[in-house]
């Protein structure tokens, strides 16, 4: 039965994905690619750019597409490939969300316990550390360009610096400098720029 | 107490602007839950943030039931799951739907060639305005830099990493009288300009 191998596939998936949407990767493309064949190599590509090209953690959009395309190419038609593509968005999420549900309910009746505290006061100056590690993990080629003279790099830097200086900088928070304005000025220049 | 309708529009708004995936949305989500509404404080947030990274799943899910649970609990949770992923899975329908194969398109490129940099930047910016709210001093400024070139330079996992701050944290706590610890962030204020 094709859906209960959706539902446990994603399942399984949504419970091994540890640390955010890239590290998934080979392990989607293991269980969808080479043990299932629901995927073509190419269509597996297709995915993980339409991933980084629209909303979404990488995570649900490849187990939407899977979903969709898997059932339909096993003829079931329209309304039962929709149906494939919830059910599997469903199973990537299910069980990382009933965890989180306990440990948050665990966390919340354990607040005021001073080790709790104290745990999370060191984790906190933590986080800080890793958000940037994941910004300067994005100081690629891919996402600036070849450094130098170059249009596409100087470009790459002007929007860097204005997204940058606009979200630092002012403390209070106008609509100019909220991020979803920022993203939409900034695709709007590349729009302008490359085209 | 915060309205379903309300927790479910500020994470569908959340959801339909998450690009490049995770920590992107940082930025977006501060400004939703901590400045805007007041749902969290600055801390009540970097804490949900180190609990989403460490736990299994997808992190923006991992925020989405943390910040229902905490507001409306277990059904406010669902909301804000249901409406942070109902954008991206109906998104990702249509594309499967209408275009099989969609690799290539000009247009789609050269938008994401503009927002690429934005979103770095995006990223990049909560570090220095977290740390400003944060009161960092020279006595702790050390951990995340330290954590960052681990992550960054040796590959270390950043699971490993919160790992470690945890365990380190409760041993300070440990070997100290946790009345001393919960303002250790005063203190140090108060004594590093002595």
């Amino acid at each position: 039965m094709l859906y209960l191998k959706l539902f446990l596939t994603f399942l399984k998936i949504g419970i091994f994905t540890f640390g955010g949407g890239y590290a998934m990767i080979s392990l989607i493309e293991n269980e969808v690619v080479e043990k299932q064949h629901w995927l073509t190599p190419e269509q597996f590509t297709d995915i993980l750019a339409v991933s980084q090209t629209t909303p979404g953690p990488i995570g649900i959009n490849t187990a939407t597409y899977v979903g969709y395309t898997a059932t339909l190419d096993a003829g079931y038609g329209g309304f039962g490939a929709v149906l494939g593509a919830f059910l599997a968005s469903f199973a990537v999420i299910l069980l990382p969300f009933l965890l989180m549900l306990v440990v948050v309910r665990f966390l919340s009746a354990h607040r005021d316990n001073p080790m709790v505290t104290v745990v999370f006061k060191a984790l906190r100056v933590t986080v800080l550390g890793l958000i940037a590690a994941a910004a300067l993990s994005l100081l690629t080629e891919e996402s600036f360009g070849v450094p130098g003279w170059n249009k596409r790099f100087v470009v790459s830097c002007a929007i860097f610096a204005m997204v940058f200086i606009l979200s630092v900088l002012p403390k209070k928070k106008y609509f100019f400098n909220s991020p979803i304005t920022l993203l939409l000025a900034a695709g709007l220049l590349g729009l302008l720029v490359y085209v | 107490m915060v309205k379903y309708c309300s927790l479910f529009y500020c994470f569908l708004k959340i959801g339909g602007f998450t690009l490049g995936g995770g920590y992107a949305m940082v930025p977006l989500m501060e400004r939703e839950f901590v400045t805007r509404r007041g749902w969290l404080t600055t801390d009540e947030f970097l804490d949900a943030i180190s609990l989403a990274q460490s736990m299994p799943g997808v992190f923006a899910v991992n925020m989405a039931t943390q910040v229902g649970y905490r507001l409306r609990g277990v059904s406010g949770s669902i909301v804000a799951v249901v409406g942070n992923i109902l954008l991206p899975v109906l998104f990702i329908l249509a594309l499967a739907m209408f275009f099989r194969t969609f690799r290539d398109n000009h247009y789609v490129n050269a938008i994401f060639l503009g927002l690429r940099p934005a979103v770095v930047a995006l990223i990049a910016a909560p570090v220095f305005t977290l740390a400003r709210r944060m009161h960092l001093t020279w006595r702790t400024v050390w951990i995340p830099i330290l954590a960052a070139a681990l992550i960054w330079l040796l590959g270390v996992s950043p699971i490993l990493v919160i790992l470690i701050a945890a365990v380190a944290g409760f041993a300070w706590g440990k070997f100290h009288s946790p009345s001393d610890l919960s303002d250790k962030s005063d203190k140090s204020d108060k004594s590093d300009p002595q």
